[in-house]
């Protein structure tokens, strides 16, 4: 599904050039539930920007769903992002003045979909994330929860092969990031690839693989079996801290 | 192109922003209220300056003996020069000109029937006068050329001498003294364009006869058929140069012979009224054009303050093409709207303006002897322009949201990941 090689990015600012991917190589398949960690300016945020072709990358090659993901135009990069993609936000970067149910409808918009069945099937996927009752609200009458729910269900109205999750419980408290990851969960148990970004390990331990950044560069990968490892690793370091 | 949601997006921004929106779309409004009134101002001024000319044909041109101001062959100057009807049958056929009349002065003119008198001016004139001052007949009929071949003792009485002496009684027929000679009333007239009618118009010929002219004429009335100025120019020359040669006086000599041509003077001031027309244009454009600039700014802002949600529609799927639509189509609707306001407000305030201008010119017309002055009639911009200026509004809008649109489409999605 998703395959880097050797991917490098840097930010050019002025005189100075910050080298944030110091060479990627990262194998991703379909299906999977995997979370990015690393501290900030680790570049975590930089390569899910990559994979969800909102940025562009300077050397190496990116394969998404088989095809090369390189200097695309901008309208064929905003296709593969309306087909094949879905995102969910920190801030859920919903639009303000439109009411759930718009917003969840929007990405069908952008597909040339007519606006009577396009609203139905936004109902079908709000009901789905438990709002439908809610339909009519706008995103500043909802709760944080809430309002990352619609996001969710708007990043899978168009059926995408992947999502993409920035931080997306990093503005929530605990009870409500659980119940977003529960969501983003049964997403995955559907046959959806899920890729998220948190610094936050509890939340990481609940995905199946890890890939943890450092300086970029992959540090390390921790799979499936290693998780318990992992969640034993944590847990001694809640101890003592 | 008509979608509900572009439009539903449109208006959700718009609402948010009443304020702005109100003031972006005020200065184009301003500017096309004020195209229209300068537009409509221009128009009156040129209607008023024409309405006065049109009382003559605007083809007439006249001619007056005098005395000669510069020695020709041998004779010296402040020599009187005199028409005569020879000179009427020269002037008839000569080339370029198309009607032709002759009149001879005549002293006195008072006018009664009956009990009634009056003081009124008497013109000797050939039939074509009719022509060349632009006279309407309300009854009868005007001198004709039999009138003029048996010197008939016809007149026609100008409306206005008609009303003063006849007060509504039938006049065709009956005789009427001009300086104690009977006359018969063949004709009422008025004069074509103007609001006073005190004229009364007899045969020429029977005035030379009867008020002992003999074979003489003042002056001519001519209209010619010149449609540039160089014609008109060309045929005025070669006029004077006939007749100078006949009455042996140098043709370039104004006392002798005086002439008044009427087209240039209607050539000249019809261009003028072209470069007010232009300069009302840039004006009025450039107006407009501050408006657009509004808009365009207004617009740029926009596009800066919805960063984040069109970096959200793009990683949403979005394509380059869709947000330029939704950028424009909201600056051209703001322009489009907004102007066509300004363009409803300024035809209004023309057609208001107008309303008072016809009363005013009635009132006038009414106590100043039916003598209606003005100099600014009917200030209204024509459906043509109007559509013009409609079209050229949207093609503002669209510049204005041209600019902004672009800028719009180049908003990176990873831009709604970072503004916050």
């Amino acid at each position: 599904m998703i395959s880097l090689n050797n991917v490098h990015k840097s930010y050019v600012t002025g005189s100075n050039s910050l080298h944030v991917l110091k060479g990627i190589d990262l194998e991703i398949n379909t299906g999977e539930f995997v979370s990015i960690m690393g501290s900030s300016g680790s570049g975590k945020s930089t390569l899910l920007n990559i994979l969800g072709i909102l940025d562009n990358y300077d050397e190496g090659s990116y394969y998404l769903n088989g095809s090369l993901v390189k200097d695309m135009s901008e309208k064929k990069a905003a296709k593969l992002r309306n087909e094949l993609v879905g995102f969910v936000f920190q801030s859920f970067n919903l639009i303000s003045f439109k009411n759930a149910l718009e917003n969840v409808a929007l990405p069908l918009y952008y597909q040339g979909v007519s606006r009577k069945k396009r609203n139905k099937i936004a109902e079908e996927y709000l009901d789905k994330v438990g709002l439908l009752d809610w339909a009519t609200h706008l995103p500043s009458e909802m709760s944080g929860g809430q309002k990352q729910r619609v996001a969710i269900a708007r990043s899978l109205i168009s059926q995408p092969k992947i999502i993409f999750a920035d931080e997306p419980t990093g503005a929530l408290d605990t009870s409500t990031s659980y119940e977003v990851m529960d969501i983003l969960k049964e997403i995955n148990n559907d046959g959806i690839t899920v890729i998220l970004v948190t610094h936050e390990h509890d939340i990481a331990s609940m995905t199946q693989k890890i890939v943890r950044l450092k300086d970029g560069h992959i540090d390390e990968i921790i799979k499936n079996g290693e998780l318990k490892n992992f969640q034993h690793q944590y847990a001694k370091e809640l101890e003592t801290a | 192109m008509f979608d509900i949601d572009k439009w539903q997006e449109i208006f959700a921004t718009i609402k948010k922003n009443k304020m702005r929106t109100f003031l972006t779309g005020f200065s184009v409004a301003w500017g096309i209220f004020m195209l229209m009134i300068l537009l409509g101002a221009g128009n009156g001024l040129s209607n008023g300056v024409s309405e006065n000319f049109m009382r003559d044909a605007v083809n007439a041109m006249w001619l007056w003996s005098g005395r000669t101001s510069i020695p020709y062959k041998g004779m010296q100057e402040n020599r009187e020069i005199r028409f005569t009807n020879a000179d009427y049958d020269i002037l008839k056929d000569l080339e370029g000109i198309e009607h032709t009349s002759g009149r001879y002065y005549i002293g006195g003119n008072l006018f009664s029937y009956g009990n009634e008198y009056g003081e009124y001016s008497a013109i000797t004139c050939h039939p074509d006068l009719k022509d060349v001052e632009s006279i309407e007949i309300v009854e009868g009929r005007f001198v004709n050329q039999v009138d003029i071949d048996q010197t008939r003792k016809s007149v026609v009485l100008g409306k206005d001498i008609y009303d003063a002496l006849f007060n509504g009684k039938e006049a065709i027929g009956e005789y009427v003294r001009v300086n104690n000679i009977p006359f018969k009333v063949v004709g009422i007239c008025t004069e074509g364009g103007g609001t006073r009618h005190r004229n009364a118009y007899i045969p020429v010929t029977t005035g030379q006869k009867v008020f002992n002219g003999s074979n003489r004429l003042h002056n001519f009335a001519l209209t010619i058929n010149a449609e540039t100025l160089e014609e008109s120019q060309a045929i005025e020359n070669r006029v004077r140069e006939r007749l100078a040669r006949k009455h042996k006086f140098d043709a370039t000599d104004e006392s002798a012979m005086g002439s008044y041509n009427k087209l240039e003077d209607v050539i000249q001031t019809m261009k003028l009224f072209q470069a007010i027309d232009i300069f009302i244009w840039i004006i009025g454009i450039g107006t407009l054009i501050a408006g657009v600039v509004g808009v365009s700014n207004i617009m740029l802002i926009v596009v800066k303050e919805r960063t984040k949600e069109i970096g959200i529609r793009k990683a949403i799927g979005a394509s380059p093409a869709s947000v330029i639509g939704l950028i424009l189509l909201e600056a051209v609707m703001i322009t489009t709207i907004a102007g066509y306001i300004g363009l409803v407000l300024g035809t209004g305030l023309m057609e208001g303006l107008n309303f008072i201008v016809e009363k005013q010119f009635e009132a006038s017309a009414a106590t100043n002897g039916g003598n209606g002055e003005t100099l600014f009639r009917n200030p209204t911009v024509d459906l043509g322009i109007a559509l013009l200026a409609t079209l050229l509004l949207v093609v503002a809008g669209a510049i204005a949201g041209y600019i902004p649109a672009k800028r719009a489409a180049k908003i990176k999605p990873i831009e709604a990941l970072r503004d916050e």
